[in-house]
């Protein structure tokens, strides 16, 4: 190795390491040290009120919900993408990858308009089915911006797996139920559960679309994500960063467990 | 397997005609049901004016100073995360250091941290109470940090597996015929990486278009200063002007709709060669 050829290595791994520690590593470290500069006990007797409490719990039982219903979706829609033909399947996968690019805010709306007093299913509400400013608005909103992970995990492993197993299987006389448990599943049991994890972040982390739709009323319509943003509106700062601490550590969670699962979901 | 029946072939036709079906419409009904109706209703609202109300909400000065600066922004921040995107991609492929697994697992961490946390964590190190006396809070370097933040991952997550599968003899060859490290890299390596970067930098583009989350706090929502779309859509929403926020919101769609097309064409031709 040349001496240039040193020098513009290390220049590039300094300027990558720069620009991770200033946008990415940096932010975090400062909170975490505010959050604990007056001890451990203040940082745990904001965590503890009733109203967070309550607020972890519905980001909980939203994400509950979410995942397994958006992880069925997920997987039926993969095989759909990837297996059949059908008319409409472009429309199909344009819908699929649209939560990625659409506005949180935007998805908020359309539900706000949709599920509101003058909005096609407003009827509901004469009903007495509360959707909006409720939990099914609520969940509604995050299974739509966390729709597209577990599909576009799987997409990519059921098309390098090919489906000569599968053909064979069939050919065998095994249902095509019998087939997907025994053939398919074991597969791409990695990919699901890689995309169950993305899908787990993005629901206990989702903000805008939820805001929306929640009418953030305390202690009933509040998630963890909210509670921060309105702990900060009332001056709280230190509530603010142990709600947020707990949810940077629920993320470094998931990044170990993505480190742990990607080489497996790689050597399939 | 002694348990499984031989079935007769008609049965199976009808099972397998069934297991379609059924999948079929799980998967349909599921998409219109969550995704389909709700853009369609919003679709309709932005029309209750007309075109011409339509355009003159889209139109009116607040609005357009929020797209104008929500665009800037967004393109400014796609090609810094294009370049240090792929920086980083090379680094992670080409580089060996200590820890290299590590830097790995902490790209994907926009991905895993709530994008309100994102915003409240760059304002403890950039606001009024920075610990390094840099204070950007309700400007817009502000909104360019949070952009930065949220859209850090797709660039580098879609040049990596590009430059893993590259081929470094090529690069030898071309060094090895006299090709300069500026040459090579231009003639060799970018043809092969545009392609991802290129998606990568739609994708990060139309993520930092939408994004809400991170900018709630740390932009101070000023209108005409460091409003963004996404904030004035919200704004509108809470004052009650439902086919004002409907207005923006549809451009945000076309937006995102159109990036998504340019993505599916970018990854059309990468794999051109790869299709029969």
């Amino acid at each position: 190795m040349t001496v240039t050829d040193l020098a513009r290595r290390l220049g590039l791994r300094g300027l990558a390491f720069f620009y991770l520690a200033a946008i990415l590593l940096g932010p975090l470290l400062v909170v975490f040290y505010r959050t604990f500069e007056h001890g451990f006990g203040a940082a745990w007797a904001a965590l503890s009120t009733a109203e967070t409490v309550n607020a972890f719990k519905l980001t909980l039982i939203i994400t509950a919900i979410a995942v397994p219903l958006n992880t069925v979706f997920g997987i039926a829609c993969a095989l759909a993408i990837v297996r059949r033909r059908f008319p409409g399947k472009g429309l199909v996968n344009a819908f699929v990858d649209l939560p990625l690019a659409l506005s949180p805010v935007v998805v908020g709306l359309a539900l706000f308009l949709l599920y509101g007093r003058d909005g096609w299913f407003g009827f509901l509400g004469d009903h007495g089915i509360q959707v909006l400013f409720s939990l099914p608005a609520m969940v509604i909103a995050t299974i739509f911006v966390s729709l597209p992970f577990v599909a576009r995990e799987v997409v990519p492993t059921l098309r390098e797996i090919g489906d000569e197993q599968e053909q064979a299987a069939r050919t065998l006389g095994a249902s095509p139920w019998q087939t997907f448990r025994r053939i398919t599943l074991p597969a791409i049991r990695w990919a699901v559960i890689y995309g169950v994890i993305l899908t787990a972040a993005r629901c206990l982390g989702e903000y805008g679309a939820v805001a929306v739709v929640s009418g953030r009323l305390q202690g009933e319509t509040e998630t963890a994500t909210l509670r921060v943003e309105e702990r900060y509106e009332s001056f709280d700062l230190a509530g603010a960063y142990a709600i947020s601490i707990v949810l940077a550590l629920i993320a470094v969670l998931v990044l170990v467990a993505m480190t742990v699962i990607r080489p497996k979901e790689e050597a399939v | 397997m002694s348990t499984l029946e031989i079935a007769a072939k008609p049965t199976r036709i009808q099972s397998e005609r069934a297991s379609t079906a059924l999948s079929l419409g799980l998967v349909t009904t599921y998409l219109t049901l969550i995704v389909a109706l709700p853009i369609a209703a919003l679709v309709f609202e932005s029309t209750n004016a007309g075109a011409r109300g339509f355009w003159e909400v889209v139109s009116s000065p607040e609005s357009m100073a929020a797209l104008k600066l929500t665009l800037g922004t967004s393109v400014a921040v796609a090609l810094i995360n294009g370049v240090m995107g792929t920086v980083t991609a090379w680094v992670l492929v080409r580089d060996s250091f200590r820890g290299k697994a590590l830097v790995n697992a902490v790209i994907d961490l926009p991905f895993a941290l709530p994008t309100i946390v994102a915003g409240l964590t760059l304002l403890a190190l950039y606001g009024p109470q920075s610990p390094i006396g840099i204070n950007v809070a309700f400007t817009k370097v502000a909104i360019v940090l949070a952009m930065l933040f949220v859209t850090m991952p797709f660039v580098v997550r879609t040049v990596q597996p590009v430059l893993l599968e590259l081929d470094e003899e090529m690069e030898q060859a071309a060094k090895s015929l006299g090709a300069t490290e500026l040459q090579t890299f231009r003639r060799v390596v970018l043809p092969n990486v545009l392609p991802g970067i290129l998606s990568g930098v739609a994708l990060a583009f139309a993520k930092a278009v939408g994004e809400f989350g991170s900018l709630v706090i740390i932009t101070g929502n000023l209108p005409y200063k460091t409003q963004v779309s996404s904030v004035f859509i919200f704004s509108r929403i809470e004052s009650g002007d439902r086919s004002g926020a409907a207005a923006v919101a549809v451009v945000l769609l076309a937006i995102s709709f159109g990036l998504l097309l340019l993505i599916g064409a970018i990854r059309h031709y990468a794999t051109r060669h790869d299709r029969d």
